[in-house]
């Protein structure tokens, strides 16, 4: 796909971007400065990246528990982000919902969830929504391999089928739901097998080549866009870390596995492209991770100065 | 001003919201038939299946359906079909709806009104018959809402789809088939207040949905042998109108709570609770609550009779009070 090279220098910066945070935010977890857990998105970048950058800004996505990545895909401040993950009163959801809940209406991002799968039903509405407003957008629904067992998941996607809903679903299939291997559990191998059930198109996309993942989404969503209802992409991809945190010590997988799918780093293979194609240099690389890096700290530094939220604020936003 | 059936009287409510505010709509399995229980009759005709959605049996897409339509400025009213199958959409009910405004540091506004039909009605079993209000009182962020009569259903149904948080509206299904005056034209009941439907000094009976008409039928007994009862709806369960009940019983010095629902656990737990915990020093006896017994709804009609509470069962426990 042909595309500006400033957007595909933004992809590489989008991509390092979600890793720097997450890295940081694993640290910021294992030494308690932030409470409760987090659920690192590292090594399924090109995911997020590759689907929002097929988007417009009006645009929706819904989301998982492991979804920092999505919300600075869809254009989160990482500053307001920390701020969340810190429980300060100026975070996304003013400290009220911490990382898996994490939300930002204003951008189309509806919401990381805590529930598995339970977002799949919430974009087929958005989406629903979006038809009966006549207003053109797409919903963009992630949810990994586990979720695809949920009975809302089935559901969900056959509703959106009949209604034809303006929806791409996106599998981010990185081989385990928490600390079971896909194989294990699911009754087929490759996800997008299951859009048969539903009669939708199902696609297999490398899910480590943002590239790929982008003109996968981008011809999903011009269907979506055009009425012809939704798709099931299967991105194939592999989370490096835990299912929560680093390495809760729950199950250890595989050393080789885990090295054969870390030398398929989303982040150093498209590094590697836009070098040989003469886009980014890996100096000019190098030079970005460094700023990106800077604002990270920043915005940990942002997040550790805010307020905490006041007694008040307890009950407050029970109803509208 | 015409008598009509409570029936009659909701579909009005949400056919006049329907015509008032284009962001409303309704989904539910066989709505476009008019539903099995007749409240959603020629809404289907009337405004076609953009915005009267028939779906597939999938409670938790239907309940789904509606948090994300509402996230992005739709008014849904999602129709669960038994009450019973409320538990098949829960987490879209109780993790999503709920929640989300408050997860959200209140940046959400999600005016659902979830509509749903309870109680026993000739020997539905166990599964069709339940009155389960208690289950979503008990989750901060919805309100939940049952009348009594046809009046009140219309106002409060109306207030209901106004509403910007989620509401539970309860139709049990022998109040829609009760019949009463209603306006003809909008008009709304507000939500959170209790109604005083019958006054009196020497004790106060709590009813809610259709207990309402057998309290007042052991009133109209009561009178005769010269005691004098206050029958009070509280038709909003959550948030629950408190002052009215607490007023009363200050006065009566006496209370019995009736629901369908069963006993263990149900809204009477909690309104003795309150009346203990806040009108102590006014009370000359327990509050009794009358309720159904501990086991799920039988089948055999004779089994049914006995386990739903009747005007004879209030007028027991007015006795061992008085």
């Amino acid at each position: 796909m042909d595309l500006a090279k400033e957007r595909l220098i933004r992809m590489f910066e989008q991509m390092t971007r979600m890793r720097e945070f997450d890295e940081r935010a694993a640290v910021l977890m294992e030494q308690a400065r932030i409470p409760g857990a987090v659920h690192l998105y590292c090594g399924e970048e090109a995911v997020g990246v590759g689907i929002c950058e097929a988007l417009r800004p009006d645009d929706y996505i819904t989301s998982t528990h492991r979804g920092h990545g999505h919300l600075i895909a869809k254009g989160g401040d990482p500053k307001l982000m920390y701020a969340e993950l810190f429980g300060k009163s100026n975070g996304y959801n003013r400290g009220k919902g911490g990382s898996m809940h994490i939300a930002a209406l204003d951008l189309g991002m509806i919401g990381a969830n805590g529930i598995v799968a339970a977002g799949v039903p919430i974009a087929v509405g958005v989406a629903f929504a979006s038809n009966y407003q006549g207003n053109g957008r797409v919903t963009a629904c992630f949810f990994g391999d586990g979720a695809t067992n949920e009975g809302a998941f089935h559901e969900a996607l056959n509703m959106a089928a009949i209604l034809k809903a303006p929806v791409v679903f996106v599998c981010e299939n990185n081989l385990y739901a928490e600390w079971t291997p896909t194989a294990m559990q699911t009754s087929v191998r490759d996800i997008a097998d299951r859009s048969a059930s539903y009669g939708i198109p199902g696609v297999i996309v490398d899910g480590m080549d943002v590239m790929a993942v982008h003109e996968a989404a981008v011809e999903a969503v011009a269907r979506a866009r055009n009425g012809e209802g939704p798709t099931l992409l299967e991105c194939k991809t592999y989370r490096f870390y835990d299912h929560v945190g680093r390495d809760f010590g729950m199950l250890k997988r595989d050393e080789d596995e885990i090295a054969a799918w870390r030398a398929r780093d989303p982040i150093k293979l498209w590094r590697e492209a836009l070098a040989e194609q003469g886009v980014l240099s890996e100096t000019e690389a190098d030079a970005i991770t460094e700023t990106i890096r800077a604002e990270i700290d920043a915005a940990i530094a942002f997040a550790e100065q805010s307020p905490d939220p006041v007694p008040e604020d307890l009950m407050c936003d029970v109803y509208s | 001003m015409t008598v009509k059936t409570a029936t009659a009287a909701v579909v009005e409510a949400v056919d006049q919201e329907m015509a008032r505010d284009p962001k409303v709509f309704i989904a539910g399995e066989d709505v476009r038939i008019g539903g099995p229980f007749g409240t959603d009759a020629n809404l289907f005709e009337k405004y076609g299946d953009k915005r009267v959605v028939n779906t597939a049996i999938s409670e938790q897409a239907l309940a789904g359906l509606g948090v994300g339509a509402a996230a992005v400025g739709l008014r849904p009213i999602i129709e669960i079909m038994i009450m019973d199958f409320m538990a098949v959409a829960m987490d879209q009910i109780v993790n999503q709806m709920a929640k989300m405004k408050y997860m959200l540091g209140g940046k959400a506004v999600l005016p659902i009104v979830v509509t749903t039909h309870a109680g026993i009605d000739s020997s539905s079993g166990a599964q069709h018959s339940g009155s389960l209000e208690a289950w979503f009182c008990h989750v901060p962020g919805l309100k939940v809402v049952m009348p009594s009569n046809a009046y009140d259903a219309k106002g409060l149904l109306i207030s209901a789809i106004r509403d910007d948080s989620p509401v539970i509206f309860i139709h049990n299904k022998r109040v829609l088939q009760s019949s009463a005056d209603v306006p003809d034209e909008p008009y709304t009941v507000p939500l959170g207040v209790a109604d005083i439907k019958r006054s009196g000094d020497d004790i106060t009976l709590i009813a809610i949905g259709r207990m309402v008409e057998e309290a007042l039928a052991a009133a109209d007994q009561l009178a005769d042998q010269g005691i004098s009862a206050e029958v009070i709806d509280p038709r909003t369960l959550s948030p629950l109108d408190t002052d009215t009940i607490l007023a009363s019983v200050r006065k009566t010095t006496r209370a019995v709570v009736i629901h369908e629902a069963v006993k263990f656990c149900g809204l009477g737990a909690e309104i003795a609770a309150t009346i203990s915990d806040e009108a102590f020093d006014f009370l000359d006896a327990p509050v009794k609550r009358v309720a159904a017994p501990f086991s799920p709804i039988p089948f055999a009609p004779i089994l049914e009779k006995l386990y739903l509470p009747d005007k004879e069962t209030i007028l027991e426990a007015v006795r061992e009070i008085m």
